[in-house]
């Protein structure tokens, strides 16, 4: 379909959103991620029955500690599609794309500019 | 065979799309049903496979542009029809079906509306690869409807119009499907209404769909069937006229209108079937017999799917494997003699080395290098760590390349090899090939998609899919320095099966799979085999159960494959596909056994529910249909004059939501049959909705014609049944004349369900899901229909699902086909990708036993977590929550994906 999305959002194929840790997430933003964003199943059309509720509950829990330190928990997001919606996905990534400009950079950014 | 000509070569063709995109000539677009256009060299739908494209020849002007633009070659204007001669040793027939086309029913103004649909036109506008990209807009304005209405049976139930007597069966289903998606993919309230004689849900399940749509989603079912659709022409809505149970003419507008279409048979497959010489019904689906529900009237040639009768998906998949059961025994003895073994190198041991990592760009013809600075990006890759060769191709995927990809990687002792190119989804599995025809495992191996994530998604920004291309490329490099060879245990296969139950569907699978040579052991409760078929008579086509089930029983106690342990019971199960191990308490004297099989069989069926409804058991002249059978066949019908049937005794309620399916043919069949015997008796059927689905309503009209009465009650108004010396009276309302009527009837029938046999203790020692009514819960209601989740567990009959013997013997053959992907090998080849744990870390707090959705982790006798690399399903949730961090997932682990984080993320702080 070659539906156009912004060019910024990069992919990590993994077997299952449930695979995806609490760690992985946080790495990102402990690098310099501006935003992560996890796209599962539908929910109940898990491939591996349960996967991508456990995904949501984990994104839940990145956003309470993003929170927590000053990130901002909006920075985390998970969404869900079937393989068949690319417009889905090409919808998914602006919403994510414009939800993060809004945003700004990631605070780890500034705080590391004000350090040098 | 009569190949037709594509003139596009698919094998060349790597499916870039170039030439549709150049293609200047606008083609009705079939597969969208013609609400948007398409090129004359096309692809009919994205998931087609192959994924190649062909030309239209009868659209093509042969202006020469795609030839031009096609870099691979693959263009062929001189392309000719082939005629290809296949020696085989059976036949499947599985052409299916054609939707009904509404053109000639006039009242309905498909053609001339534009906004009246076919169901299928509406399933297009739905999807989001459709013409409106899954927004729902009517065609005419493109504005998104109000209100929609669809209109069931259009070219199914109606010998006066089109002449096609059959239920489609799949219709009421789609229709509810479609409504509830208009709903969620509509914002604003959209008022979704259902017309329908009777709503037919059904399948498994597919009753508590029907309940949900109607209680949650507020989708209307009224009672109707529409004899006029006219157009408000200003507006572009759907005056809908139509009489409503009472009588009462009604009318009402709607923006939309999609009309049901039913299934058909295509003429092509009709003149198929004329030249194999095989016989068709009179509606033109193949003939097949009620115990033989894939065989034709040919031997060795079989059908399933629509052609066999319209069905649904699960249907349709469960007849195939069927099919392909019977057609394998046919063959049985030639198994695996036409393989072609592939001759693979031994592997080289790389564990030791420092990574050699070598990456191939590939432009994909113009198709990323139209877009993306290729050579920048290989000089990019070539400044990486580990990367000590870098090339790029026209097209990496090309048989010429993978000889060049092999020299190179001996050459420069590649250990780990990145191609950046299109999707692994559909080449990785080929460049594993490559790497492993070299010696390098095939797992030392990643791809980086920059042609779908980048050239193709951002092809106005050339600069910046170029920069993409570069970080995925270096996320790419990141990982692969980090991946292990890894290895798919071979596992050998123990060649018994183990059926449990020994009714029709058990003897069924035993049989078919002791014809291939396979030993068999049926484990059945019960002294005698054949279950709940021993209390049936005959089928509804009169085909005599009995003698069927006298001759089964026979074929299965004296097969020299087949054990059979009357009596007995399971205790204890353990293992995994192909090596499983069960311990049965064998009757009568209840003596232990424990038997090795590489399979499993579910068959332990259903009974007849016994009512608590109407006088049951009070009042002898109060019978179920089964006990009416009986007594039809033992004592004739003289002494019945008038007999009621009311129908969903134990089905439809709050206890039982589903549909038992078979009780309404069942009604049928015996009213039928009081006729036969007793011409002049008037029976009355009480009804909620007659499901006779598929050419079972053909019984339905000849009931009608005979004169047997139906009238149809709400479940918040049941009949009201009360015992005199009279008769059994009965009073129910008439929808008709509106009034209660009161009959005394010498025999009230209960059209009782269908209950799971009690497998509470069975599902516990297994391990084997069910659904709330007891029934077995398969892998996938719709693509795995008789596969376990457990791998090497299957199951048939009614065990998985209220159902007529035809389609429990089909499903039966369904288990066996199934179960012989096993059996027929010798080793089984794992999955590398699993689980696995650090004993040292693991604390064994249980959170992976817990999370795993297949209960494979078990705490072992050191106290540790242990994962059954043959159960592993390779998902990787407990790696995930594992707090002390002590599980990997194979090819997945930890470092391997945050490999590929830092690397994206790499030199942003």
């Amino acid at each position: 379909m070659r539906l156009q999305y912004p060019s910024d959002i990069k992919i990590i194929f993994v077997p299952c959103t449930g695979k995806v840790d609490v760690l992985h997430i946080l790495r990102a933003f402990e690098k310099g991620a501006d935003g992560v964003c996890v796209v599962g199943c539908l929910e109940g059309d898990c491939h591996f029955i349960s996967g991508n509720f456990r995904a949501r509950k984990r994104v839940e829990q990145v956003q309470k500690i993003l929170d927590t330190i000053g990130i901002g928990g909006e920075r985390a997001q998970m969404y869900n599609l079937s393989s068949g919606e690319g417009p889905r996905f090409a919808q998914f990534a602006i919403e994510m794309d414009e939800r993060i400009r809004k945003l700004g950079p990631n605070p780890m950014k500034l705080a590391k500019k004000k350090a040098a | 065979m009569v190949n037709h000509p594509r003139y596009i070569d698919p094998v060349k063709c790597t499916g870039c799309g170039e030439c549709a995109m150049h293609c200047p000539v606008a083609a009705i677009n079939e597969i969208n049903k013609g609400l948007d256009d398409r090129r004359a060299a096309y692809i009919e739908y994205p998931q087609a496979v192959p994924l190649a494209y062909a030309i239209d020849f009868d659209a093509c002007i042969g202006c020469g542009l795609c030839e031009n633009m096609c870099m691979a070659k693959a263009i062929k204007y001189d392309d000719t029809e082939r005629e290809t001669a296949v020696k085989v040793g059976s036949v499947i027939l599985s052409t299916g079906s054609q939707a009904y086309d509404p053109s000639d029913l006039d009242y309905l103004g498909y053609g001339k509306y534009p906004n009246v649909v076919t169901s299928e036109g509406f399933e297009r506008i739905l999807c989001a690869g459709g013409p409106y990209l899954g927004h729902v807009m009517r065609p005419l304005d493109r504005e998104e409807p109000k209100s929609i209405a669809w209109l069931q049976c259009i070219g199914s139930r109606d010998i006066n119009r089109c002449g096609n007597g059959y239920c489609s069966s799949v219709c009421c289903m789609y229709a509810i499907k479609e409504a509830m998606i208009a709903k969620e993919h509509i914002h604003a309230d959209v008022d979704c209404a259902i017309f329908n004689m009777d709503m037919r849900t059904f399948g498994k399940d597919y009753e508590k769909y029907f309940l949900r749509a109607r209680d949650n989603e507020d989708i209307r079912f009224v009672k109707a069937r529409a004899h006029t659709i006219t157009e408000i022409p200003e507006t572009g809505d759907l005056i809908l006229q139509y009489a409503d149970e009472a009588g009462q003419m009604k009318e009402e507008i709607f923006s939309m209108v999609v009309l049901s279409v039913g299934l058909k048979i295509p003429d092509s497959s009709v003149d198929l079937a004329r030249r194999l010489r095989i016989e068709l019904n009179k509606y033109n689906f193949v003939n097949t017999g009620s115990f033989t529900p894939v065989a034709t009237s040919r031997p060795g040639i079989y059908t399933c799917g629509v052609f066999q009768g319209p069905k649904d998906i699960p249907g349709s998949i469960t007849e195939a494997s069927a099919a392909a059961c019977l057609a394998g025994t046919d063959v049985a003895e030639a198994r695996g003699e036409d393989i072609e073994v592939i001759e693979i190198p031994e592997e080289m041991d790389v564990t030791k080395e420092e990574p050699r990592i070598g990456v191939f760009v590939c432009n994909c013809g113009i198709n990323i290098g139209g877009i993306v600075d290729v050579t920048s990006v290989q000089e990019y890759a070539g400044t990486l760590p580990y990367v000590v060769f870098t090339d790029q191709n026209l097209f990496t995927c090309s048989q010429d390349t993978q000889d060049k990809i092999k020299e190179i990687v001996i050459e420069h002792k590649l250990n780990r090899v990145v191609v950046a190119s299109c999707t692994p989804k559909t080449h990785e599995g080929m460049f594993m090939d490559t790497l492993e025809a070299c010696g390098l495992n095939k797992y030392l191996f990643e791809m980086a998609n920059i042609r779908n994530q980048c050239s193709w998604v951002h092809p106005n920004n050339p600069t910046a899919a170029t920069e993409k291309s570069k970080d995925l490329v270096r996320m790419a490099v990141a990982r692969v320095a980090t991946l292990k060879s890894l290895h798919e245990k071979k596992i050998p296969v123990n060649q018994r099966a183990l059926i449990i139950g020994g009714g029709v569907a058990g003897m069924n699978a035993a049989l078919s799979l002791a014809d291939q040579g396979f030993p068999v052991t049926i484990v059945e409760k019960e002294e005698k085999l054949g279950g709940m078929a021993n209390r049936l008579t005959t089928t509804i086509e009169g085909a005599d159960v009995e003698i069927y089930l006298e001759e089964l029983i026979q074929k299965v106690t004296s097969h020299p494959q087949v054990e059979v342990l009357p009596r007995s019971l399971i205790v204890n199960f353990s293992g995994f596909q192909g090596n499983f191990t069960t311990e049965i308490l064998v009757g009568p004297g209840m003596y232990e056994r424990k038997i090795d099989h590489g399979v499993v069989i579910l068959a332990t069926g259903a009974v007849e529910y016994r009512p608590k409804e109407f006088l049951y058991g009070q009042d002898q002249r109060v019978v179920t249909q089964i006990e009416l059978s009986e007594r039809l066949k033992e004592k004739g019908a003289q002494d019945l004059n008038r007999v009621v049937m009311i129908q969903c005794i134990g089905s439809r309620n709050k206890e039982n939501p589903n549909c038992s399916k078979v009780c309404c043919q069942s009604a049928i069949k015996n009213a039928l049959h009081i006729k036969k015997l007793q011409p002049d008796a008037q029976i009355f059927i009480l009804y909620r909705d007659i499901r006779t689905y598929g050419f079972l309503e053909d019984y339905y009209t000849e009931a009608r014609k005979l004169g047997v009465l139906f009238f149809r009650f709400n479940s918040e108004d049941p009949p009201v049944v009360e015992s005199s010396e009279a008769g059994v009276m009965v009073t129910f309302k008439d929808n008709i004349l509106d009034r209660s009527l009161r009959v005394s009837a010498d025999l009230l029938a209960l059209s009782s369900g269908m209950v799971a046999e009690d497998t509470e203790e069975l599902a516990s020692i297994v391990k084997l899901a069910r659904t709330e009514d007891g029934y077995f819960m398969e892998d996938h209601v719709k693509l795995k229909p008789v596969d376990m989740a457990t791998e090497g567990i299957f199951v048939c009959g009614t065990a998985h699902s209220p159902k007529l013997l035809p389609e429990s013997i089909a499903q039966a053959l369904a288990a066996a086909s199934r179960a012989t992907t096993y059996l027929s090998k010798d080793q089984l080849t794992l999955s590398a990708v699993t689980a696995w744990v650090n004993p040292e870390l693991c604390a064994s707090c249980l959170i992976c036993v817990r999370s795993c959705p297949y209960g494979v982790p078990v705490i072992n006798e050191d106290g540790i977590s242990e994962i059954d690399e043959a159960l592993c399903h390779g998902c990787g949730v407990c790696a995930a929550e594992c707090p002390a961090k002590a599980i990997e997932l194979n090819w997945y682990e930890d470092n391997q994906i945050l490999s590929k984080v830092d690397a994206l993320l790499e030199g942003v702080l």
